[in-house]
């Protein structure tokens, strides 16, 4: 059987080929640009002194979710990620997270959206999805290195592919499952298909959405240290490094710095979520 | 020209309406259509009108094809054959902005289960229609607030729906509706998900309204009482085809056939029947010029009755007069009935609800007279033909 291999590989090879031969010099100017970005923002997010900056996250926690005990957690955590001496990872990778997180929505939820309205577009993009959620998520970063070289951005362009299908598809979820009875009064009423989008479908499906995103910040923060086997640095870097030298308990710190950054995360969101449902 | 025109409609669910609409022309059943190509029928050639300021109440079981048949109106279904003209303008050839400008301004829609939006208030779910026309939001407030006190709910306009019992929200969906102030208001069982009482008061309200608004109202209901309550007239369907269309003592007096007889049959019919459906158009008046006291005698005598009507020559009701004192004047030789004549008599419209008669004709030595509004004569009820005509409808007694 294995004499005749058909080309598969190959193939994808030649095409990936093909396609950096021809796009990597807007692909490596977009890298250059995102690299910019990232660098002011990382850099602008340091020159906050730490006390300021955890007191700052307290009071914003606060402010979203009115719950006292996330607000506590979430100000020790970070004190914690401090005290270990891991803040300028955890800023480097806070900054990837956001940027690539705010990429995958700005892709994620108009393409949901469309999904949702288009019968044909549902039927195209629905499988891709499944491809893209079930490929192991290192095989991104391989064409993620051709097109960016090593680096921030090869991280975020693969954080942004893994982490989007939750955004598309609890998108396009929330808005199918508008229930039928306020869909048809809002056609009775002589509404346009847009006019239903914005008065109707997002808004009662924004708790849905919410919970996508929420799902794509959590995926994006795990590919993130995935991603820095092709040099995202930052927590996951410290692991990397870590792995390499055998320093288990280095290893595990910067775990923890990284299940603090989470929870905080998801919490928030997760309470930003429901909020709006009630 | 009526407001509401509809012919020959018909709408099939299934890939090839054209196949099912040639066999159901053939004649075929629309359950043997459905067992030999799959393809259901919706609404099968269905022609009436409706008019200007008239309740219609389009009555069935479920699965008649009324919602189908009401949902065409508008064109939320799309129907597959047939003419539907409103104010003269054929619906199924409008394009999509036509229809739009139909469905903003001249029809509102009230639905069986309210369709509030959740995250919206009271104000701004009443204010919808007339968001979506593109009225600037104070205005459209405005308006919305002005329909919220029309349906009694002034003060809520801050909550949200949920925070509404079912009755107050369908409340709302009606001011909904109306904020639009459209002709025509299309009512899918508006109050089928409210508890009896509720929705009782709910009818009468809209009874209420409609006296005030005078607007076109196509309204479904699965519901006899309901239909009989509130409906100018009835359209009765059945496997998506019309079987009857008539006023609501038409329906009951005059049932089309023996699926409309069993629909009718559990309704109190005391409050339907009216002294015009229970009373004889009775021939044997005395005529007040013509008739004297033995002509008069010889006509009870021939109908077997112990009490005469007098009407006059242009049929107006003067009195009655009595077998015996009949008697008493004829054996005195008077030319005249004038004397015998007792005109303190009670009378009835024809209008009069059936149940009101029992209590008019309780402590009544003499028939009832049923006169118009010109006081002419229409026709007599006696407690016999009364009960009689009661338990042949087989309602209260």
């Amino acid at each position: 059987m294995s004499q005749y291999k058909l080309p598969v590989g190959e193939v994808i090879e030649t095409g990936i080929d093909f396609l950096v031969e021809h796009l990597s010099f807007i692909t490596k100017a977009s890298a250059k640009v995102v690299e910019t970005v990232l660098g002011a923002m990382e850099s602008g997010l340091l020159l906050v002194p730490i006390p300021v900056f955890i007191v700052l996250v307290g009071v914003g926690v606060w402010f979203l979710t009115k719950d006292r005990k996330l607000t506590v957690g979430s100000a020790l955590g970070l004190a914690l990620i401090w005290n270990m001496g891991l803040w300028a990872a955890t800023v480097s990778t806070l900054a990837l997270v956001v940027v690539a997180t705010l990429c995958a929505i700005a892709i994620g939820v108009p393409l949901g959206i469309c999904v949702a309205i288009s019968k044909g577009a549902y039927k195209v993009v629905m499988p891709i999805l499944d491809v893209m959620q079930t490929m192991p998520a290192f095989v991104y970063l391989i064409p993620a290195i051709p097109f960016f070289g090593l680096g921030k951005t090869a991280a975020i362009f693969s954080t942004v592919i893994f982490s989007m299908p939750p955004a598309i598809r609890f998108t396009c979820l929330g808005i199918r499952q508008i229930p039928a009875e306020l869909v048809e009064c809002s056609t009775a009423f002589g509404a346009t298909r847009m006019q239903r989008l914005f008065k109707l479908d997002l808004p009662l499906a924004s708790p849905t959405i919410m919970a996508g995103i929420n799902q794509t910040v959590m995926l994006a923060l795990s590919m993130v240290v995935i991603a820095s086997m092709i040099g995202a640095k930052g927590l996951g870097g410290e692991v990397w490094k870590a792995i390499q030298r055998l320093q288990m308990g280095r290893g595990f710190e910067a775990g923890i710095a990284i299940v603090i950054v989470a929870m905080i995360l998801d919490r928030v969101l997760q309470k930003l979520g429901t909020r709006k449902e009630n | 020209m009526a407001k509401i025109y509809v012919e020959g409609l018909y709408k099939i669910f299934g890939p090839n309406p054209k196949k099912a609409l040639q066999m159901l022309s053939e004649g075929i059943t629309k359950d043997d259509i459905m067992a030999s190509i799959r393809h259901g029928v919706g609404v099968n050639n269905a022609t009436f009108e409706v008019h200007e300021g008239e309740i219609v109440v389009v009555m069935g079981l479920s699965g008649s094809g009324k919602s189908t048949l009401v949902r065409c109106l508008n064109r939320l279904i799309t129907p597959s054959a047939g003419k539907i003209l409103i104010d003269g303008r054929d619906v199924l050839t409008m394009d999509e902005d036509e229809l739009r400008q139909l469905r903003q301004r001249k029809m509102g829609m009230v639905f069986q289960n309210f369709a509030l939006f959740p995250h919206r208030t009271v104000l701004e779910n009443a204010a919808l229609g007339l968001e979506i026309q593109g009225m600037e939001r104070q205005e459209r407030l405005k308006l919305a607030d002005e329909a919220l006190s029309l349906v009694g709910l002034d003060g809520w306009g801050e909550s949200y729906p949920r925070q509404l019992s079912g009755g107050m929200q369908q409340r709302v969906g009606l001011a909904r509706a109306l904020a639009l102030s459209p002709d025509i208001l299309l009512m899918d069982e508006a109050f089928s998900a409210l508890d009896p009482l509720i929705r009782r008061d709910m009818q009468d309200e809209l009874i209420n309204l409609q006296e005030r608004m005078r607007k076109t109202i196509v309204f479904i209901s699965h519901d006899l009482d309901e239909a009989l309550k509130l409906g100018d007239r009835i359209i009765l369907m059945k496997d998506g085809a019309i079987v009857q269309i008539g006023t609501p003592e038409e329906i009951l007096t005059h049932p089309a056939d023996e699926y409309v007889a069993r629909f009718v049959e559990d309704v109190d019919i005391t409050k339907i029947m009216t002294a015009e459906s229970v009373m004889k158009h009775s021939e044997a008046v005395a005529y007040l010029r013509t008739d004297g006291p033995r002509a008069a005698l010889r006509k009870m005598r021939k109908h077997n009755i112990a009490h005469l009507f007098v009407v006059d020559h242009t049929h107006q009701l003067v009195g009655i007069v009595s077998a015996d004192s009949a008697a008493v004047l004829a054996q005195r030789g008077e030319g005249s009935l004038t004397e015998a004549i007792c005109t303190d008599i009670k009378t009835v419209f024809p209008g009069t609800p059936a149940q009101d008669l029992f209590g008019i004709m309780a402590d009544l030595p003499y028939p009832l007279a049923v006169v118009d509004e010109g006081n002419k004569f229409k026709g007599v009820i006696v407690r016999g033909t009364l009960v009689a005509a009661l338990a042949e409808r087989g309602g209260a007694a």
